[in-house]
């Protein structure tokens, strides 16, 4: 499988390399659906020129990724483009490498359920054979990789192909069963944004279920395990922003990034729910509405934990669905790192009703993004509610691709 | 002319009643003084200045003040209440054309501005700078309680104190400008106020508001700093100088003709001078013969902003110069060809880009010097939803780089403070430095909109501030008798003289939300919401049972009847 793999990297690659030379680059680097305040590469190549001229970055308003960022790109800013593309490579190779796992696992099980006999005759059609299940790992990292979402995102340089190849590690690391490794990932992702988080939950639920310790709260051996890896994350978190306050040495970074998320106090138009409802918001009613907004993040990973349980892959996959939607800041690069799940899944396809439906009105809403951004902001002739309606939509696709998809339990 | 009769004997009895008791020898001193330059587009420059000197030395801790003689009583409170040591607030309407009429005596940009230096005792400087900006907003009727700390910057090099002391911690300096502020009569008159004579006698019976206010440009201002009082500052005093600067158009009030009086630029002409007035004087500017008349033997020679003029002076304190009809009214009438002699710094500014998204700001400075270079400090304050990105900040003269040797860079906080961006540029002769760099706009929340959004937001005017190379040998002397005209600034060396230019505002359109539609994107929002959770809500509870098949109506009704019977029932 590894033919396959290089020759699917090369043409992503050259398709990157080809958009980078081109003029579209400056183009899409600008479009508010790619990048957010968060994860501009305009903010941080400014943030590394505050730090030049000797101004902390975190003083202004302009600045918002953690210092981590800062270390990293102090050194290599003079080959950004190698860098992104090099993680977006990272990451089809990490959601190869895991869904060959997982579907070693999903096929181990499936041989062990079948000899024991705990099919029903009807179901049998649905069993998946070895064959069928070898090209699913390369069409997930395709999936990834020619994915338009992410090449936009990568060659605008956004940060988010960084997190979400931190968050594609993360599941590699968890499916590959190092709980060491999965800890460590896991807070540098909580650590980048702080909303995957909630992918603790289904990683301990993974965990307990590859070390056959039964999910029961009065049992002393699950509380033993979690409490390891909960001290595993929480330590590494530790450390993390210990190492950041040494950086600037300042807790600057603090309100500046995670203040900024959970606060929403820049509302530049992006692909989600967020701005246009803040923009209008009474102010009365502001501080009760980010955190209604916000706990609607975090609110959906116990009921979730609780009924797929027997799923954590599945589990992850929603989780970050929920995440990418819902989140304060979304761009189109966090959609596509749940869009690259699904072929994992496509012996369900044929349960999913509506699925044409849901797919037409992404598809549209992706086109009519930039029509209609151009009408209100160039043109004059309409004006933001346009653009509103259009996410508006979008997002009610999303949330009615994930209700498709959640009819797979 | 009673109400002024009595207010004279007044003072005139303090003045007797001070020079009996020497302990307490006050030397309040007023003078007042108009300059009226004929420019070279025909429109003529009239600037007034009325100083008045409070022999009180207010920088000693603990000395409380309650005794005015021609101090206005509502500006020493502020002095004392508030510990300020440097007062300048000036408003303006129109612009200042300067490649057409030349240096201004006194620079203001359009709009409000005001800056003052606190003195180093006061431990919480944004609490008096606040109290200070609503107070100054009662006096002079003008809307300044708008100055906040979302438009209040601290300039670290641009804005040095202009009177005594060479304080240097720029945390005691507060800067803020309005550009949007109109001035009209209700700003005229508490200004007229504040002078000992008011409008009634001297040269303020010239303010007339229904002239004032038809002029191309129009500037009053308020500037108060401590001063020496002679060459060896042995004693201190307060200096209020009250200056008006107002240009007369060539077409609009000049009907077309080079031919300008008092009665026609005032409609009013002087009838005496103000009798508080130690000095009364009018300059008319004769360098480039005109026709004046009344003529005068009184000539004098100044050397003001590098350029030495010749003035004719009239002095309003003798009675010969009002002549047989007892007033003076001066006509003034020129031709007007012959070059102007060009400024020698000069700046514009303009927006550039095109859409509601990105722009640019240009900053263009000219160096007219033919041969000498120097440096000028250009300070930039743009408010917090125009994100500027300083690493597209691009300097060039003659179209090379030219890098700035200081900047200082102070990003903004969203509402809470704005951008500061000074840099010292070291301009080349006889060229154009373009100062560019890139802003982002925001969109706001929807009440943090004026009333009418679409009109645009102002960006406040840049301040260029430089030592301009002199041709003419400036004079450093001190002395009492010069013109107030020149001795407005300080001037430390011969061969330089300071000059502050200030450039255009800026207007730039940001995207607005519909105003009309909170509740509907409330509930169009929370829906998309709702739909959501319903989703999650009906998988996470939803459970499967197996359903019986149901009957047909014939065999239930069977089942009814068999139910009552009590036999077995059909399936």
């Amino acid at each position: 499988m590894a033919a396959p793999l290089t020759l699917l990297l090369i043409v992503a690659v050259t398709i990157r390399a080809v958009l980078f030379r081109s003029s579209w680059a400056e183009l899409i680097s600008e479009r508010v659906e790619v990048v957010s305040p968060l994860n501009a590469w305009k903010r941080v190549v400014e943030g590394l020129a505050l730090l030049d001229l000797g101004v902390s970055p975190y003083s202004g308003d302009v600045f918002h990724e953690t210092p981590f960022m800062i270390y990293l790109f102090h050194f290599v800013v003079d080959y950004a483009e190698i860098v992104f593309m090099v993680t977006d490579g990272i990451t089809a190779v990490a959601l190869y490498l895991s869904i060959q796992t997982y579907n070693k696992n999903v096929f181990r099980k499936q041989k062990y359920a079948l000899e024991s006999d705990r099919y029903p005759a009807d179901c049998l059609e649905l069993l998946r054979s070895p064959k069928e299940m070898f090209y699913i790992p390369l069409k997930v990292a395709m999936f990834y990789l020619l994915n338009p979402f992410t090449i936009l995102s990568c060659v605008a340089k956004s940060t988010c192909g960084l997190n979400n190849a931190i968050i594609a590690l993360f599941i590699l690391c968890t499916l590959k069963g190092s709980a060491l490794l999965s800890g460590i990932l896991l807070a540098l992702a909580t650590y980048q944004s702080i909303y995957p988080l909630t992918l603790f939950a289904p990683a301990l639920l993974f965990f307990l279920q590859r070390l056959y310790i039964p999910v029961n709260l009065r049992r002393s051996s699950f509380w033993f395990f979690t409490l390891q890896y909960a001290f595993i994350y929480v330590g590494s978190l530790v450390v993390i922003t210990g190492l950041s306050f040494f950086l600037l040495g300042s807790w600057d970074f603090i309100p500046s990034v995670y203040g900024f998320i959970f606060s929403v106090p820049d509302l530049t138009p992006n692909i989600g729910l967020f701005w246009y409802f803040f923009a209008e918001m009474f102010e009365h009613f502001r501080l009760f509405f980010i955190c209604v907004f916000q706990i609607n993040v975090f609110f959906y990973t116990i009921p979730l934990s609780i009924k797929l349980k027997e799923h954590p892959v599945f589990l992850i996959f929603m989780q970050i669905a929920i995440i990418s939607i819902f989140k304060s800041y979304p761009t189109v690069g966090d959609v596509a790192l749940y869009m690259a799940f699904l072929p994992a899944w496509s012996h369900l396809y044929r349960f999913l009703r509506n699925i044409f439906l849901v797919s037409c009105v992404l598809l549209a809403c992706s086109a009519l993004f930039p029509v209609l951004w151009h009408l209100w902001i160039y043109a004059g002739s309409a004006n933001s509610n346009f653009y509103y309606a259009i996410t508006l939509l979008f997002n009610f696709g999303q949330v009615k691709s994930l209700n498709l998809i959640s009819h797979f339990t | 002319h009673t109400h002024l009769n009595y207010k004279l004997g007044l003072t005139l009895q303090n003045r007797t009643s001070e020079a009996l008791t020497p302990a307490a020898a006050a030397r309040d001193e007023f003078q007042e003084e108009l300059v009226i330059r004929p420019l070279h587009s025909g429109d003529i420059y009239a600037s007034f200045q009325f100083r008045t000197l409070w022999d009180t030395d207010f920088l000693q801790e603990g000395q409380k003040v309650s005794h005015y003689r021609l101090f206005p009583k509502s500006l020493g409170q502020v002095l004392s209440k508030f510990s300020v040591r440097e007062l300048h607030i000036s408003f303006t309407q129109g612009f200042w054309r300067t490649m057409q009429w030349g240096q201004p005596f006194i620079p203001s940009p359009p709009g409000a501005e005001l800056w003052v230096w606190f003195h180093d005792t006061v431990s919480d400087v944004d609490g008096n700078w606040k109290e200070l900006t609503n107070v100054l907003s009662g006096i002079f009727c003008a809307s300044l309680n708008f100055i906040d700390l979302t438009n209040t910057v601290q300039p670290s090099a641009s804005f040095k104190p202009l009177g005594l002391g060479n304080a240097t911690d720029h945390r005691f300096l507060r800067y803020a400008t309005l550009p949007r502020e109109i001035v009209c009569t209700e700003n005229l008159t508490p200004w007229k106020k504040l002078l000992p004579c008011g409008s009634k006698a001297g040269l303020a019976v010239l303010l007339k508001s229904e002239k004032l206010f038809h002029s191309s440009f129009h500037s009053q201002a308020v500037h108060i700093r401590p001063v020496c009082q002679d060459e060896q500052c042995t004693s201190k005093a307060w200096e209020l100088r009250q200056t008006l600067n107002v240009v007369f158009d060539l077409y609009t009030a000049g009907q077309g003709k080079k031919e300008w009086s008092l009665f026609k630029m005032f409609s009013r002409t002087l009838t005496e001078a103000c009798p508080l007035a130690t000095s009364s004087k009018v300059y008319v500017d004769i360098t480039d013969n005109p026709e004046l008349s009344p003529a005068t033997p009184l000539l004098s020679q100044a050397v003001v902003l590098g350029d030495r003029r010749t003035y004719s002076v009239f002095d309003l304190t003798r009675a010969e110069t009002f002549g047989q009809l007892r007033s003076l009214n001066l006509l003034l009438r020129w031709k007007g060809d012959g070059e102007m002699l060009r400024p020698l710094l000069h700046a514009e500014r303009y927006v550039a880009g095109f859409g509601l998204q990105t722009g640019e700001i240009h900053t263009v400075i000219y160096n007219n010097h033919p041969y000498r270079a120097f440096p000028v400090l250009l300070m930039d304050s743009v408010p917090w939803y125009l994100q500027l990105y300083i690493h597209t900040l691009t300097v060039t003269s003659k179209s090379r780089d030219n890098k700035p040797s200081y900047i200082h860079y102070q990003p903004a906080k969203d509402r809470h403070r704005p951008h500061l961006l000074e840099m010292l540029i070291q301009l080349p002769p006889h060229s154009m430095t373009e100062v560019t760099v890139q802003f982002e706009r925001a969109l706001l929340k929807w009440t943090e909109y004026t009333p009418d959004p679409n009109h645009g937001f102002y960006v406040g005017s840049s301040v260029v501030s430089a030592l301009v190379p002199s041709m003419v040998a400036m004079n450093t002397n001190f002395t009492q008798d010069q013109p107030l005209f020149s001795s407005f600034v300080p001037v430390k060396e011969e061969s330089s003289y300071f000059v502050r230019v200030y450039t255009e505002p800026l207007l730039v359109n940001l995207p607005t939300p519909d105003f009309s539609m909170p509740y509907n994107v409330i509930c169009l929002t929370c829906t998309v919401v709702a739909v959501g959770y319903g989703s999650f809500y009906n998988l996470l509870t939803r459970t499967f049972q197996v359903d019986e098949p149901s009957l047909p109506l014939a065999k239930r009704l069977a089942n009814l009847i068999r139910r009552i019977r009590g036999v077995p029932l059909l399936t």
